[in-house]
């Protein structure tokens, strides 16, 4: 074991160019996904925002007594997709639209009997803002006898979600691109570490070393190099997302991976290392 | 000790390397493989170390049947059998003394007895003064000593010399053959080819020739039928 770690950071000082040649690309490949994970995850939080203004109104009939209101409210309070009802009766709908519409305050202002009904404004748990779940609530709601009319924007809820399902759709094709393209740079970059010590494997084969003690030190150096690159990419990475956070307001809000994120990222790059290695060896060892 | 068997080889390529090749070899014997370059010799010698496999016929070679070697079991084959090249195929970034090492260290040897077993070999071959020499600081007989020495350390019973003078001078050649016959006087089986006729004709060893892929004459042989006939 020791001469397997010694063999692999021998490799390190005899061939500095190629080593940290290798690491960059390992790092760059590892960036370029990682940008584009951060630009997908701040994408879907936008989304996320949006989606919480997503609202169910169920328009209450003149009359109603406030009992059956209360008791419809805890009902629906009890729905599984619903974060949370609001009761806003006339007056409070009127104040509202006074607040909120102010081209008609002066229409409202005069006004002597308030046209405004009362209603429920029902709020949905994230997973349930989707056109179908916010459909099945409103038809439930529109069920109780004393509501007049369900609304909930059905059209802009159901572009919310055209559009949700091109971002990850999007997403999940480039992300797969961007990784095979890294693990096809990075298997030719370690290639040409291999061939570069293919007298030293000729050697070790002709001396009587196994497969796997030939194996050894280019898996080690292999994942040393992706986990190198791993750490150099999230470098990288919050390099950029700082410049980017700081200097645009536009932008402001902006979300970084978390440390699972993290933590996962370095395991790809050693993986890839790994992985390059392993195919490249394995191809030489039959070669020589 | 070495026992090849109506071997007959068919490289990829639909080339007839060996033909029905058929000898043995005992413990201890000094062979000679002469013949034309293509002829055979190489081929022999990559069978004997498991970098070919025979497309016909048996190959033993010290208890291994290389007919039917796994690959797993090569490792161990090598051990038992030293080789050298022509081109010495030494790692030019390590010096002679870590070149000889490295033999031992990648076969697991203990780490402990390394450096002495370097020693001795390094002695035997001749080259104990210059084991911090990297190999392009070493002549061409220097630099096959090394590689001689690395095949020697793992006290293998055969040792392989392919064409082991053919980028020596005369003198150096001589060093070598000398060295290689001082080997063989210790015991070690040593299977030569060359085609330096003159180190041949002047030595007293057993020599078979191939032509062709065929052997079209084995002294062994020829001891053999003077003998019946007197």
């Amino acid at each position: 074991m020791r001469l397997i770690l010694r063999e692999a950071l021998q490799s390190f000082r005899r061939a500095p160019l190629l080593s940290v040649l290798s690491i960059t690309t390992i790092a760059f490949s590892l960036f370029t996904i990682g940008l584009f994970g951060l630009v997908a995850i701040n994408m879907r939080e936008a989304l996320r925002d949006v989606g919480a203004r997503v609202e169910v109104v169920a328009y209450i009939l003149r009359g109603t007594p406030l009992e059956s209101i209360t008791v419809a409210a805890q009902d629906i309070s009890a729905f599984p997709e619903v974060l949370a009802v609001d009761y806003i009766d006339e007056e409070q709908a009127l104040a509202q639209a006074q607040a909120e519409l102010v081209e008609f305050r002066d229409a409202y202002r005069d006004l002597r009997v308030n046209p405004l009904p009362a209603s429920f404004e029902i709020q949905l748990k994230e997973g349930f803002r989707g056109a179908d779940d916010v459909a099945a609530v409103a038809e439930r709601v529109g069920g109780f006898g004393f509501v007049e009319d369900v609304r909930f924007g059905r059209e802009w809820i159901e572009r919310l979600d055209q559009i949700r399902n091109i971002a990850g759709l999007v997403g999940l094709v480039i992300g797969i691109a961007f990784a095979a393209v890294a693990v096809v740079i990075i298997g030719t970059t370690i290639r040409m570490a291999v061939l570069q010590r293919a007298r030293e494997i000729m050697v070790m084969r002709l001396v009587g070393a196994t497969d796997w003690f030939i194996r050894g030190p280019f898996l080690l150096e292999g994942a040393i190099k992706g986990m190198l690159g791993g750490i150099l990419s999230i470098g990288l990475a919050y390099g950029t997302f700082l410049a980017f956070s700081r200097n645009t307001t536009a932008l402001s809000g902006l979300v970084f991976f978390d440390p699972i994120h993290l933590v996962a990222g370095v395991l790809f790059g050693i993986a890839l290392g790994l992985g390059g290695s392993l195919v490249s060896v394995g191809r030489h060892l039959k070669d020589v | 000790m070495i026992r090849f068997q109506s071997v007959t080889k068919v490289y990829a390529k639909g080339e007839v390397a060996l033909q029905d090749v058929s000898f043995r070899v005992s413990k201890g014997e000094f062979l000679f493989l002469t013949g034309h370059s293509g002829a055979g010799k190489s081929t022999i010698l990559k069978l004997l170390h498991a970098e070919q496999r025979p497309t016909h016929g048996d190959v033993r070679v010290s208890g291994f049947l290389v007919s039917r070697l796994g690959r797993s079991e090569i490792p161990r084959l090598r051990r038992r059998v030293g080789v050298v090249f022509q081109d010495f195929r030494l790692l030019e970034d390590r010096t002679a003394e870590e070149n000889v090492a490295f033999a031992l260290e990648v076969t697991g040897a203990k780490a402990e007895t390394i450096s002495s077993r370097v020693m001795r070999v390094l002695t035997q071959v001749g080259l104990a003064s210059k084991m911090k020499s990297f190999p392009p600081e070493l002549s061409g007989g220097e630099q096959q000593r090394v590689a001689i020495a690395r095949a020697l350390v793992n006290d293998p019973p055969i040792l392989l010399a392919d064409e082991p003078t053919g980028n020596l001078d005369e003198r150096a050649s001589r060093g070598i053959f000398k060295l290689l016959r001082d080997i063989n006087v210790g015991g070690t089986c040593v299977l030569m080819a060359t085609h330096n006729l003159e180190l041949v004709r002047h030595a007293p060893y057993r020599t078979i020739e191939l032509r062709n892929g065929a052997v079209v004459f084995d002294s062994a042989e020829e001891d053999r039928t003077a003998e019946a006939a007197t």
